[in-house]
């Protein structure tokens, strides 16, 4: 059985953030889920979708965020409990459905979580996706333990019925890739609803209908701001005249610090977990008894804002601090550390920081940064490229998954990249204003996610333009999850279909189609030459497994190479292909063949014939 | 209850994660409480992975530069990387046995001498503790059971708010059969080494 169905109510078990997540949504009888992949989110959905396969609940990996807000719009609208769930920047794909979703509202709970990733651990911006509970009137909860992750995720479900709108539960990495004890609870039946009755005057929101609707949300939004005042997840701790406000781990953050200065007495913390709306008459409580008050909270100063004007309706004058040069950063995350500096500095206790470390006479010390795997098939279509390309002026928009690594030297594999799909809507810009050839990279999954609309606009309006789709079958980056072109039968999961690339590019009209084998460089690069030479769009399908993926399995490529006395020493395979099973011993290449898959790229773009496959009796270690 | 702070770091793939999970487990079934955060990024692409456990009464999960109360390092490139976490107050552990990172092995930035590693370490902590945990894991009959031989290390200094014992029952709860033999030797290898 899978541990998250476990009915063991009372007991606690150490868990992820993100596992805590969806033992909540089972608490509380989630019965429909439905996800598009991304860091820190990603082990929420795989519980889900592992959970779905032995239990009654539905979950699909939808295409975009966007697709599955709106298949979960459609089950909460049939009555039944449902989750939606993605990372801060997946919101913006959501948006469009999110914003009037909001006025149509649903009938069966609908939690959506919004996984926010401030340090940009794994994201390309740290938005603070609290405004989107100001702009589409829904309510904001946040969770400061990975046990009130749990709990605030059932409780989320309960609210969304009673106010028959969504529920936004928004973590941040910290949250979700974090781990402590987790006491569980009930398992509630899963709610499945009563199927879908006809009310188009609620819900086709053409302007007559939307206009009431607005007034609706209005309403709903005062219920739930008197809500927040009382909700458990707004408390204050502590009595004293300072006051700190407080929401997520930054709370966490607080407290520690309050009890290393040892100022308990002096300081009350007022936590807040029910972020949207503020709860306006808790606050102006909380002001009524504080001289001075520090707002603490990573990213936007969304509390700040609310707790200023709230403060400026009662007529208080209090100094009420949080982002500032002296203060807090808008930027990146907090520690411990910082937030008990910045409490002892604006409060004026005494406070002695660490001794740290002074590193002024440590060497420059490598990176290590992340590389693509030994035996990726992107490495050898990036390879390709800049061989054909080699002299051309050519401009490289590039997308979001492992191939983005490659835009490193020596690859340099991508130009620009903004969002998910960008390399396909980019390119058409580009191949107006920017004076030299575009070829764009995008992977399988992203293609499917937003790739096909930039692309189906280059043929509309004639682009001239190379796209490489780096078919993997897979959505490596996020932990290998099924897109639409996985073949889910090979997977051993019956019921899917499955929609071909190929297809798609021909249908939407591309007439200039080669599909690839990227360990063929050869053929591949034949392919390419003859693509990136046609004057309009031409697409390349480069299709190869995932190495990582395939590792240990039958697929995988085969016997590992090694460097033959015959190599000349040019380093062509580590300056040009940069393979990480490379290293040097004695001033001499070297294949690591714990590491090397056999792919046989590097024996192909050695100009000595070098590198040749390891025989098998004198396998080298 | 005091509060110890523990940093583990790893090259992805060394198996630290496995580890900070025995010792949470460990935690949990001595009724110490801990709260853990990892940031494992691309482990498998070949990044850097760094855990925070936090034991005792504190609600963080991370632990800010400078505050680290141990460091465990599997590798002794990230036990220098690792530093700024460190004071004149942490004991840390590290293999010895070097995984120069890509860029190194190409010849692309140089890595650090031993003995650099080994009095810069030295001159910044408390106390070094070196254990050629690659070797002992191959002694023990597995090379990657080099999280358990460290594992054993860790153990061995007492400073835990967990016992040894706590922590040998958590290996046999969390590792698989085939591989228990195995670890647990190699458990009792790094705590062998590390007295
Ligand atoms: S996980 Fe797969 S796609 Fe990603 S870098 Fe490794 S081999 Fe390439
Ligand atoms: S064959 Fe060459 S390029 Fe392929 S994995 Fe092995 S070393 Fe790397």
């Amino acid at each position: 059985m899978h541990k998250l169905l476990q009915d063991k109510p009372s007991e606690t078990f150490f868990l992820l953030g993100n596992e805590a997540i969806a033992r909540g949504a089972v608490e509380a009888g989630v019965a429909f889920a439905a996800t598009y992949p991304g860091t820190p989110s990603s082990e929420i959905s795989l519980n889900l979708f592992q959970m779905s396969r032995e239990s009654d609940l539905y979950f699909e990996y939808s295409t975009n965020e966007k697709v599955a807000l709106e298949v979960c719009a459609a089950a909460a609208n049939c009555g039944v409990r449902t989750m939606c769930i993605m990372k801060h920047v997946g919101v913006n794909v959501a948006a469009d459905a999110l914003m009037t979703l909001a006025y149509v509202g649903v009938k069966g709970g609908l939690v959506i979580v919004s996984a926010d990733d401030p340090y940009m651990f794994s994201s390309q911006n740290e938005q603070d996706n609290r405004y989107y509970g100001k702009l589409s009137g829904l309510p904001i909860l946040e969770p400061s333990t990975i046990d009130e992750a749990r709990r605030i995720v059932a409780d989320a479900f309960e609210l969304s019925e009673s106010l028959k709108i969504p529920v936004i539960v928004r973590t941040t990495t910290r949250i979700n890739h974090s781990t402590g004890g987790v006491v569980f609870g009930n398992i509630a039946p899963p709610k499945v609803g009563g199927g879908f009755e006809r009310d188009p005057f609620n819900l086709v929101t053409v302007p007559a209908v939307s206009r009431s609707l607005h007034v609706k949300l209005l309403e709903k939004i005062a219920r739930a701001e008197a809500m927040a005042s009382s909700s458990e997840y707004n408390f204050i701790d502590g009595g004293g005249p300072f006051g700190i406000i407080a929401n997520g781990v930054s709370f966490n953050y607080a407290k520690d610090a309050v009890r290393d200065l040892g100022v308990e007495e002096r300081v009350r913390i007022l936590r807040i977990g029910f972020s949207h709306p503020m709860p306006a008459e808790l606050i102006g409580k909380f002001l009524a008894g504080c001289d001075k008050v520090l707002v603490v909270e990573e990213g936007e100063p969304y509390m700040e804002e609310a707790v200023r004007s709230i403060a400026q309706e009662a007529g208080y004058t209090l100094p009420i601090k949080g982002k500032g040069p002296e203060l807090f950063s808008r930027l990146f995350e907090f520690d411990p550390q910082l937030v008990r500096e910045k409490i002892a500095v604006y409060f004026g206790f005494s406070y002695t920081p660490p001794v740290k470390p002074d590193l002024s006479d440590i060497p420059e010390l490598p990176q290590r940064p992340p590389n693509l795997c030994p035996g990726c098939g992107h490495r050898a279509v990036f390879f390709a490229v800049n061989t054909v390309t080699e002299g051309m002026e050519v401009v490289k928009p590039t997308d979001i998954g492992c191939y983005t690594l490659g835009f490193l030297p020596p690859l340099s594999a991508g130009d620009f990249l903004i969002c998910m799909g960008s390399s396909t809507g980019t390119a058409g810009g580009f191949s107006r204003c920017a004076n030299r050839k575009v070829i764009s990279y995008i992977g399988d999954s992203t293609f499917f996610h937003s790739g096909i609309p930039g692309l189906i606009n280059a043929v509309f309006n004639n682009h001239d333009m190379t796209l490489v789709i780096l078919d993997n079958r897979t959505t490596a980056m996020t932990g290998h999850q099924p897109h639409p072109g996985v073949d889910m039968n090979a997977h051993g999961m019956a019921g899917y279909n499955r929609v071909s690339i190929e297809s798609v590019v021909r249908g939407i009209g591309v007439e200039h189609v080669s599909i690839v084998k990227p360990y063929n460089l050869k053929k591949c690069m034949a392919a390419l030459r003859e693509a990136i030479g046609y004057k309009g769009v031409s697409v390349v399908i480069a299709r190869q497994d995932c190495a990582l993926q395939i590792k240990g399995t039958k697929k995988a490529a085969g016997r590992p190479f090694a460097v033959s006395e015959r190599c000349k020493n040019h380093r062509t395979c580590i300056n040009e292909l940069a393979c990480p099973a490379f290293y040097l011993e004695d001033n001499r290449v070297k294949i690591d063949a714990a590491l090397c898959t056999g792919c046989s790229v590097c024996a192909q773009v050695c100009p000595e014939g070098a590198i040749v496959p390891v025989k098998e009796k004198n396998k080298q270690k | 209850m005091d509060v110890t702070r523990l940093i583990i770091v790893a090259v992805g793939g060394q198996g630290n994660l496995l580890a900070s999970k025995v010792l949470g487990e460990a935690a949990r079934a001595s009724g110490v409480s801990v709260r853990m955060s990892e940031i494992h990024g691309m482990a498998q692409r070949g990044g850097v992975v760094e855990s925070a456990l936090v034991f005792g009464a504190a609600e963080s999960t991370v632990i800010s530069d400078g505050e680290a109360d141990i460091l465990v390092s599997f590798e002794p490139l990230e036990a220098l990387r690792a530093l700024r976490k460190c004071s004149e107050k942490t004991v840390l552990i590290t293999n010895t046995k070097p995984l120069p990172p890509f860029t190194a092995a190409t010849g692309r930035g140089t890595y650090p001498d031993m003995e650099t590693i080994r009095s810069r370490i030295r001159a910044k902590t408390a106390r070094l503790i070196e254990i050629d945990a690659t070797a002992l894991a191959t002694g023990a009959g597995n090379v990657l059971s080099v999280n358990m031989v460290l594992l054993g290390a860790l153990a061995a200094t007492g400073l835990l708010p967990v016992t040894e014992n706590a922590v040998r029952d958590a290996i046999r709860e969390t590792t698989r059969k085939q591989f228990l033999e195995t670890n647990l030797k190699a458990f009792e290898l790094g705590g062998q080494a590390a007295k």
